[in-house]
């Protein structure tokens, strides 16, 4: 019986290893990975990323659109 | 003394002789209030990734400073009443990076963000030796 057929692996952090990447506005290149093709954050059950990184990773998002790094939406 | 980065940007028909006269003065404010600045960074005229204020493209300056506030307050007064700054950023950090930003890295790597280039193979080297030819080959 199929009681949860939904449960995946559990994801790691992609922030959390020993050598994890520094969340920062500037580094575009890492952001955009969190960023949808519209542009937008995808939220943190789908790139697993922990609550409290996730928080960081939003900041650093809108304070990289305000300063014209990252688009707002796109196309 | 705080630590303070800050981003700002100017418009793209400025010349970078007056980006340079921008950093400049604001250098002064700060040395003239006890601050001191570790490290200036030029990103150079990037394409914005939307208009702001009509314009398409902008000068990108970084600054990273040891001030108290009121120098910190006076640097952003100078640049608010400046038209040549579009917009700027003012952080405060823990610890002073040491090293270049992100984006001065990628610049001097030279790749572009949206290249993702999986570098050379590498050479293969030449062919080995010819096999020696097996009798039904004639």
């Amino acid at each position: 019986m199929a009681r949860r057929p939904f449960t995946r692996r559990k994801k790691s952090c992609p922030f959390s290893g020993p050598n994890a990447p520094v969340i920062d506005y500037k580094d575009t290149k890492l952001l955009s990975r969190f960023l949808s093709e519209r542009g937008k954050i995808v939220p943190s059950r789908i790139t697993a990323v922990s609550a409290k990184k996730q928080r960081e990773l939003s900041r650093a998002i809108k304070r990289a659109r305000t300063m014209a790094l990252l688009p707002y939406v796109i196309g | 003394m705080a630590f303070y980065e800050c981003v700002y940007m100017a418009r793209p028909d400025v010349s970078t002789t007056q980006v340079e006269a921008i950093t400049e003065q604001i250098t002064n404010i700060i040395t003239e209030r006890g601050g001191s600045v570790h490290s200036t960074e030029y990103w150079g005229l990037k394409s914005l990734a939307y208009r702001v204020k009509k314009n398409r493209k902008a000068h990108y300056v970084l600054m990273n400073i040891d001030c108290n506030n009121d120098a910190k307050a006076e640097m952003e007064r100078t640049m608010s009443l400046n038209e040549d700054v579009l917009r700027m950023l003012t952080l405060r950090l823990e610890e002073m990076p040491d090293g270049q930003s992100i984006q001065m890295r990628a610049k001097a790597r030279g790749d572009r963000p949206d290249r993702g280039d999986r570098g050379d193979r590498g050479d293969r080297g030449d062919r080995g030796e010819r096999r020696e030819r097996r009798s039904e080959d004639a």
